[in-house]
């Protein structure tokens, strides 16, 4: 399979067509009362249109923040610092300004958000949640509006589109407000949508649901994808590209078979290792990784996963490792990069 | 809608029956004895008695209380036992407007002041405006009415002659002159009720601004205003439409300060004047039409929550 998204700040971006997304060494530092926490830590890649990059990382590895950092939900202020350049079809989000991030918001760039339960507001209409934010980018009057927004709700795949747009969202089940609110953000067609663990609130059925939904709109929308998830499965099969978070920075990236497949960094592994599954006999222990997540106000110096992993070595502690040292060194084929100085299944190439 | 309503009535009756014999109550606890307040000093015992026996006292307490509410309910509050004797309820009807106007219109004013400052401290909240609305604020609550009222008096009526002072022209005379007349102590009562809402409701503005829908509504491009005034207003406002019901019903029998400062003729002066010269069937009357409006106030402020939240609407059916 050749990727047109790529994850690796060294390749040129004239090999892909114009891509949808650029992230530039992007880091988001927030302050806090106990110290600063560099919760997006150097970041890069970018993401061809109709593609999906799949991130992935337990809680708190910083994967909302990165998210909510692309969007330019978060930038420099008072209790944070962000840096680094992040594109959205050719529009610098940090330079934008507030009035520019509005008119980049809801149009170019769609978010859905974790928990339908509170991602709509409990005392507007299904219809108006759309209807607002057609109205805020197009020119359109009350009633094309409603059309559209019954068109939108037919497209998510909600039955009775014009009885939905009367009703509020405590009316609707959560997979129904999920796909309300993934059509608010498609209301206008963004180029770019960024999937913040969708659905994670949903039970395994819907979820499932969901997921195709957002593959058969990807398909007639031709819209680029960033599905954030803590969850390997539900990344597994949708992504073209994954890229694993640890504490903040990306410890693994490459196309989603190649990285499954035979994964290099002992954290991926380890993820993969902890998924239950169910072709193994019963009462098997489910492997989990020990210890917890670094503290982030003083991560270790090193590399970050090294006092969880099993493979450390001394070396290990003293500097941490880069996303691309294993392509320079020959260890890992183009497109498959990983920080980790001895990185599993590295023979087996 | 309909049952919610009945039940609310049904405890809203049962509220008006215990509040209608404390009134009732709390007059035969008067120091005063109504014989000698009616006749004055120094008559024949045998006169003291007849006034009594005219005005049923001498009646079981049951009796006199079922009388009296009867009639009341019937419309009739009785006349006042001392000079002019008039009806009491045509001296209520002429004073209620005047609090009732105060009350709404310094109401209104609150809510215009307070909205946009809340959403103004909210909106930044910790910054230079926000310190400088809370400070305000305190500063607005620890300053007693009648030092307020005495200060915008002497600043907009003495000074600067923009308003006038004491006078009242009814609604039915001018609806402009009633306005221009009215605007200072409104202002008066509007002055601590906005220190009051714009707390109560940026505290509450601060949370909802924290909720997920909040950020989806900015994730789709909406200005700050429309996030503040079509998101995030409505679910915020619980608190301070309760404490407004609250307010609204205290101010009508409670604006004694400020009708003393500008003169004006409204129950709370009308209570205290009554108090004072013992007219018991004119506090009875008074107390007994205060409190309906309180508990009829606050049956809307239970339904406007219907109107601002529809899961409650439905919660309740």
């Amino acid at each position: 399979m050749n990727s047109t998204s790529a994850l690796l700040p060294d390749r040129p971006a004239a090999e892909q067509e114009s891509p949808v997304l650029i992230v530039d060494d992007l880091r988001t530092q927030i302050h806090t009362p106990r110290g600063d926490v560099q919760a997006v830590d150097g970041i890069s890649f970018t993401l061809g249109r109709g593609k999906t990059l799949g991130i992935v990382g337990e809680s708190g590895s910083g994967k909302s923040v990165l998210g909510r950092t692309i969007m330019g939900l978060y930038s420099t202020g008072p209790t944070m610092t962000v840096s680094g350049r992040v594109l959205i079809a050719g529009k610098d989000v940090h330079t934008l300004g507030a009035s520019g991030l509005r008119e980049l918001w809801g149009s170019d760039v769609g978010m859905v958000f974790q928990d339908p339960m509170t991602a709509l507001n409990p005392v507007k209409k299904v219809g108006v949640h759309l209807t607002e934010s057609l109205r805020r980018h197009r020119t359109m009057n009350r009633a094309q509006a409603k059309a559209h927004a019954a068109e939108l709700l037919n497209l998510v795949g909600i039955p009775e589109p014009r009885r939905r747009l009367d009703q509020y969202p405590h009316e609707l089940s959560g997979g129904m407000r999920q796909r309300v609110v993934i059509a608010m953000s498609l209301a206008n067609e963004p180029a770019l949508l960024i999937a913040d663990e969708p659905t994670t609130a949903l039970d395994v059925t819907v979820q499932k649901q969901i997921l195709d939904l957002l593959d058969r709109l990807q398909d007639e929308l031709g819209m680029a994808i960033v599905l954030i998830s803590h969850n390997l499965g539900v990344v597994a099969g949708r992504a073209d590209r994954v890229a694993v978070m640890y504490a903040g920075r990306v410890v693994e990236t490459a196309d989603a078979a190649a990285l499954f497949g035979l994964p290099h960094h002992p954290y991926t592994e380890a993820l993969l290792e902890a998924i239950p599954r169910l072709d193994q006999p019963p009462h098997v222990r489910l492997a989990a990784i020990d210890g917890a997540p670094p503290n982030m106000v003083a991560p270790p110096i090193g590399c970050r996963f090294a006092p969880r992993c099993r493979y450390a070595q001394s070396d290990c502690t003293l500097a941490p490792p880069s996303l691309d040292g294993a392509v320079t060194r020959g260890i890992a084929t183009p497109g498959h990069s990983f920080a980790c100085y001895h990185p599993v299944n590295a023979g087996g190439q | 809608m309909g049952p919610i309503l009945l039940k609310k009535v049904g405890e809203l009756a049962a509220v008006l029956l215990i509040v209608s014999f404390g009134t009732f109550m709390l007059v035969s606890l008067l120091p005063n004895d109504p014989a000698v307040s009616i006749l004055g000093q120094g008559r024949e015992p045998a006169e003291y008695a007849a006034v009594r026996e005219e005005l049923g006292l001498n009646d079981a307490l049951p009796v006199r209380y079922l009388d009296w509410l009867g009639s009341a309910v019937a419309g009739d509050l009785g006349r006042t036992v001392v000079p002019p004797y008039t009806d009491v309820l045509d001296r209520i009807a002429a004073a209620l407007p005047v609090s009732v106007e105060l009350a709404v219109l310094g109401m209104a004013m609150a809510l215009l002041f307070s909205i946009p400052l809340a959403m103004w401290s909210a909106h930044r909240a910790g910054g230079r405006v926000d310190r400088v609305i809370s400070a305000g604020s305190f500063g607005v609550l620890s300053v007693p009415s009648f030092l307020a009222g005495l200060l915008i008096i002497m600043v907009f009526a003495n000074q600067l002659g923009w308003f006038p002072r004491g006078q009242w022209v009814r609604i039915s005379e001018s609806l402009g002159d009633n306005l221009y007349h009215a605007f200072l102590p409104a202002l008066v009562i509007a002055l601590a009720e906005t220190a009051l809402f714009t707390r109560i409701l940026r505290n509450d503005l601060i949370t909802t601004l924290q909720e997920d829908f909040i950020l989806a509504a900015k994730a789709k491009g909406m200005s700050a205003r429309h996030i503040l005034f079509s998101d995030a207003l409505r679910p915020s406002s619980f608190s301070m439409i309760t404490l407004l019901g609250i307010s609204l019903g205290r101010l009508i029998g409670s604006t004694v300060i400020v009708e003393y400062l500008f003169a004006l003729p409204g129950m709370g002066s009308l209570v205290i004047g009554a108090a004072n010269t013992g007219d018991f069937t004119m506090v009875q009357g008074a107390v007994l039409v205060i409190a309906v409006i309180y508990v009829l106030t606050n049956l809307l402020i239970d339904l406007s929550y219907g109107v601002l939240d529809p899961r409650i609407r439905r919660a309740h059916v």
